[in-house]
């Protein structure tokens, strides 16, 4: 027994010296002054006693938890508790597995619902089952690194970060517990996104009001797995033992897995997204580290806001838009025909070979003006 | 177009005088204790079971259209069809190896390859053809793939018939989403290859059947159109297209070693693909089998 905790603890101290040693070694000493500093800066903090305290219990992706598209009453504080796992995943249908991380049990965490000006309270739980440190940075969040500075905690800890949401739109929110831990927990699968409504809703630009029937959150996921001699994928049983070895696939910028929601068909069969024929649906499309690029194959984005900020107007009518990495976008799109849809990344090597292929099964009534076969498949001299 | 993929037991009498004639001479044969096949690698044969004959019925392969709209394939009924001799199990990884070994196959797709007592898979058409042809030269027998007809055949109740039975709808999407749905709950079986044998015995004895492993058949893609009374109006065939039997029957181009889905390709993919073979008897086996003797 104390021998196995020797081992875990000489690990743990391993891979935190790398995140100490690194950019959070200085960091870590200069946090409470800036945090103090973020607090006076934006003006008094109201007395948030006054205010109505909501509690969201997160749902697993693609769903995204109950919530209002428009707000009513004033700011509240919206309080969430997420746990964080580290476990073993398994990324396609060949059994290949990732020692991951994840924000509560799931690749990507879950979407979290908010409006402008709401104040966003997260209990951050690192249960002492798990073997590294982990923090949480939010790009809706100003200060501290995104909140990274105030949240990084060991195995067996737990904190509270509460933070304004200032700015509308979907963002990206991540595990960055410094030096080369952040690219590593980040393509381990932790990642995720949350949505700032704008208080009276989403618009398309020119003032008029869009609301959604239907929303689905994709998270896309670039992996980088080992191969042994033989080609075969390496396992291992935890995150620090696959360390060494993932970073050096992870330095040749290749990803061998390029998912959506933490594996190949992941939303595809019994897992595709449904619709229904004049449903509007809003899709948010996160990917933490790298660009992408999604396309819904015979659809469009009616109102897309690829980089995903809603005080932008919407670009309407699109065919694919481009997410950089580090970004979440959101489109909307009413679906005006029945059938099998495939949502993809339209790099089409990462959709069919990497695995970034999503679908939705959509029912309801066939449209010919839009769309008739003329003449069936008919032999050429018939 | 049906007759030419059932295997009809009249193709088999319309040779009686040379049946006749083998058969006298293999008594001669037979009497003198002189082997009738090279059998200098016999133990390459691997484990087979005869279908005795019984009438049957299968669902014409190919895409079907009538009145501008795609139908369910016509049912065939075949009353007599002859007997047939399957591999009892799918082709090994060990025995696939064998023949690689001897540069006569080529190397599975290693994302799909199993070792051992397994099935070979992510193997292509091509590659099943390579091996028959491989297999056929070390017995000295006919191997060769099965076609659709002969595989429902030999599968009886594990067959799965891949009718929709959504005729009359004027929504071309409805055949889709159905067949989406259908290949969806299919799945569920291990998707890497597991020990032969894992699937069980269907109730002629052959092994395997609609497990994780899709098998390739010989019968080329096809679609044809029907006019009002159901007489073929045209029929087209496109053979770097091949019928594969599994858990749901489906199409694969012939190189190809990994079915995989995504981008535009909306169906369930098949797990793994890999084949059994038939085995050809003799004209004289033919004989002996129709008259009971063997
Ligand atoms: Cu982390």
């Amino acid at each position: 027994m104390i021998r196995n905790d020797d081992l875990e603890l000489s690990r743990r101290t391993l891979l935190g010296a790398a995140a100490f040693a690194g950019v959070f070694g200085t960091l870590m000493a200069v946090v409470p002054a800036a945090a103090e500093d973020a607090g006076v800066t934006t003006g008094p903090v109201p007395d948030l006693a006054d205010l109505p305290r909501v509690q969201v219990e997160l749902v697993k992706p693609p769903f995204v938890h109950a919530h209002e598209q428009v707000a009513t009453g004033g700011p509240k504080v919206v309080q969430f508790t997420m746990v964080i796992e580290e476990k073993q995943l398994v990324i396609d249908d060949y059994g290949t597995t990732v020692p991951a991380m994840t924000f509560n049990g799931s690749v990507p965490g879950p979407l979290m619902v908010v409006h402008q000006n709401d104040y966003v309270e997260l209990t951050l739980i690192n249960p002492d089952t798990n073997e590294l440190q982990h923090n949480i940075d939010f790009h809706a969040a100003t200060g501290a690194l995104g909140g990274g500075g105030l949240t990084l905690i060991n195995p067996g800890e737990q904190v509270k970060l509460r933070f304004k949401a200032t700015r509308t739109g979907v963002f990206v929110y991540h595990c960055a517990p410094g030096g080369p831990m952040i690219p590593w927990h980040v393509v381990s699968g932790m990642n995720g996104a949350i949505m700032v409504l704008p208080r009276d809703g989403l618009k398309d630009g020119v003032g008029k009001p869009l609301a959604y029937d239907r929303v689905y959150y994709v998270g896309e996921q670039d992996f980088y797995i080992p191969k042994d001699a033989d080609g075969n994928y390496k396992t291992y049983e935890s995150a620090g033992e696959g360390y060494d070895d993932m970073l050096q696939v992870m330095r040749t910028l290749t990803p061998t897995h390029e998912v959506f929601n933490g594996a190949v068909g992941a939303l595809t069969g019994e897992n595709a997204m449904q619709a229904n024929v004049g449903e509007t649906v809003l899709i948010v499309h996160s990917q933490a580290n790298r660009d992408t690029r999604p396309h819904l194959i015979g659809g469009h984005g009616d109102f897309v806001w690829a980089t995903g900020k809603f005080a932008n107007a919407p670009q309407v009518d699109l065919e694919t838009w481009h997410i950089p990495g580090g970004c979440a976008g959101a489109a909307i799109y009413t679906f005006l025909q029945p059938g099998i849809y495939a949502y993809v990344n339209h790099n089409l090597i990462e959709a069919v070979e990497l695995g970034a292929t999503a679908h939705f099964m959509v029912g309801g009534e066939w449209n010919d003006d839009l769309m008739t076969q003329v003449m069936p498949p008919t032999p050429i001299d018939a | 177009m049906a007759t030419a993929l059932a295997h009809d037991g009249r193709a088999a009498l319309a040779l009686p005088g040379l049946l006749l004639a083998a058969l006298l001479v293999t008594i001669g044969l037979q009497s003198g204790a002189v082997s009738l096949w090279p059998a200098a690698e016999a133990s390459l044969a691997p484990e087979t079971i005869i279908v005795a004959p019984r009438a049957y019925a299968y669902r014409a392969p190919g895409d079907f259209l009538r009145d501008g709209r795609v139908v369910d394939g016509p049912l065939v009924a075949v009353a007599a069809p002859v007997s047939l001799e399957i591999m009892t199990y799918q082709v090994s990884a060990a025995e696939y190896a064998r023949c690689v070994a001897e540069a006569a196959c080529k190397k599975a797709e290693p994302r799909r390859r199993g070792s051992g007592d397994v099935p070979a898979t992510g193997v292509s058409y091509d590659d099943a053809i390579d091996y028959a042809r491989w297999l056929s030269d070390k017995t000295g027998e006919a191997w060769r793939l099965p076609t659709v007809a002969e595989w429902v055949f030999a599968a009886g109740s594990r067959a799965v018939d891949p009718a929709l039975a959504l005729e009359g709808s004027d929504n071309p999407a409805e055949r889709g989403l159905a067949a989406y749905a259908r290949e969806s709950a299919l799945g569920g079986a291990a998707a890497a290859p597991v020990a032969r044998g894992t699937f069980g015995m269907n109730e002629f004895g052959v092994a395997d059947l609609a497990g994780s492993v899709w098998e390739w058949t010989s019968t080329c893609s096809s679609r044809t159109t029907l006019g009002p009374d159901a007489e073929t109006v045209s029929h087209v065939e496109a053979c770097g297209v091949k019928e594969l039997e599994g858990r749901h029957r489906t199409l694969m181009s012939d190189f190809v070693r990994d079915a995989q889905s995504g981008g535009c390709s909306t169906g369930a993919p098949p797990d793994n693909l890999g084949f059994r073979l038939v085995r050809v008897p003799s004209p004289l086996e033919a004989m002996l089998r129709w008259l009971g003797l063997r």
